[in-house]
């Protein structure tokens, strides 16, 4: 049997079926440490038209820094979902929502910081293939010095940024844009 | 404490590109710009681990969800979760989902004129064992119409969602049916250029799992990205 990774395939419109155990637009997570954060944000297809059939997942350290299920798979607790990871679905309108504990600063075995930030996953009707981003918060300080954030183009960094909202605190605002001149950073893995 | 897997770059052609114009709902949501070349960091060589309570016993058995037996042709599906290191990846999450043996999915948003099975739902969840193993049993679903092109049909096919170790070993995919004569004109099955990646989405008829009097066995292995790191790797 060859060992090149399978091949992806779309998730199609009716992922709900299977990802339904863990799939709503609002979401909490598991996550531990940090203060509370909401994100919410929409997401919009080529046409600025919002994409009804997404499903977002997250993955973020604790609020030391530190990955759940860092330790590999004999340390996970026999508790169904792991913390840091969340899954959120859009609705009707193309929007989402979550909820979880701020992340802290992840130094690499490498001894490099990496600034407080949430990996995304993103899935729906045609994408073949999921696109990976990510979410970093407007006004951390370690935000500058962050060796994935600093590969962007200074012009395209914006659409990483979550920026705080007026009204709510800890609420943060973050928009996927999949086509055009505000279209969100996407990354190869 | 183990260290999280390392992960090798994608060879080109043996996933789909974003931008797939026959199939044409990829023409508004594939990205445009290009994408930046990703460090591989904690942030994605680490992953959520899903454990025991993820799933249930019964999770796995499509076809006892309900008081009645769906219709359709029973079958089982197994096979391996490996990495590219061709060691089994334990403990990987697997869901499933599939339309009926009519071709129709349990959705609000499908409108295809065949009948619902009150009997099935057609969503499954399994955790692979120490040796990578899976099994689901269920009945074989049914091609059905869509609207991408003049009679568009999807070849039968199951739709596959699984966590493996670390995040960049994340995959959702479909499993197909050998000899289904839809799959040539099928733009998702057709998207991959590379033809033995393309190939290996179908499953193979399997005696070894059929099981006598019973149910059909189909059997479809599944490599994720990454292999265990070596202690020279992570000085």
């Amino acid at each position: 049997m060859s060992n090149v990774p399978t091949a992806s395939q779309t998730v199609g419109p009716f992922f709900s079926i299977g990802m339904s155990g863990m799939c709503s637009a609002e979401t909490t997570t598991h996550a531990t440490g940090g203060t509370s954060v909401t994100v919410r944000g929409r997401v919009l297809d080529g046409d600025e038209r919002p994409v009804p059939d997404a499903v977002l997942e997250i993955w973020h350290a604790d609020g030391d820094g530190k990955y759940d299920s860092q330790g590999g798979v004999d340390q996970v607790e026999a508790a169904g979902v792991p913390a840091g990871f969340g899954r959120i679905a859009t609705n009707d309108e193309g929007e989402f929502r979550f909820t979880t504990r701020m992340p802290g600063a992840v130094t690499e075995p490498d001894g490099k910081v990496q600034a407080p930030h949430l990996a995304v996953v993103l899935f729906m009707r045609g994408l073949l293939r999921h696109l990976v981003t990510r979410i970093y918060f407007s006004g951390e300080s370690e935000n500058s010095a962050d060796p994935v954030f600093n590969l962007v183009p200074d012009e395209r960094r914006a659409t990483l940024l979550a920026s705080r909202s007026d009204g709510v605190g800890g609420e943060y605002l973050w928009d996927v844009r999949l086509q055009g001149e505000r279209e969100t950073v996407f990354f190869e893995t | 404490m183990s260290e999280p897997p390392v992960f090798e770059r994608i060879k080109a052609g043996t996933q789909p590109e974003y931008l797939h114009p026959a199939y044409r709902s990829s023409e508004k949501r594939a990205p445009t710009q290009p994408l930046i070349l990703l460090p591989h960091t904690l942030s994605e060589r680490t992953g959520p681990v899903f454990g025991q309570s993820a799933v249930g016993p019964a999770d796995s058995d499509l076809t006892a969800q309900h008081s009645g037996a769906p219709l359709g042709e029973r079958i089982v599906v197994t096979g391996r979760v490996l990495n590219e290191g061709g060691k089994p990846v334990r403990g990987a999450l697997i869901e499933v989902w599939q339309a009926n043996a009519a071709g129709r999915y349990l959705h609000k948003n499908d409108g295809h004129n065949a009948p619902l099975d009150p009997n099935f739902s057609g969503c499954g969840r399994a955790l692979t064992d120490s040796e990578g193993r899976y099994k689901f049993l269920s009945i074989k679903p049914g091609a059905y119409p869509w609207g991408n092109h003049h009679n568009a049909w999807r070849p039968a096919h199951i739709h596959f969602s699984i966590f493996g170790h670390g995040l960049l070993s994340r995959l959702v995919t479909q499993m197909y049916f050998p000899g289904d004569p839809l799959l040539q004109f099928d733009p998702i099955y057709n998207c991959i250029s590379d033809e033995r990646a393309k190939a290996r989405l179908i499953s193979s008829f399997d005696w070894e799992s059929t099981s006598p009097l019973y149910a059909l066995g189909f059997k479809f292995d599944i490599v994720l990205r990454g292999r265990e790191s070596t202690p020279m790797e992570n000085r």
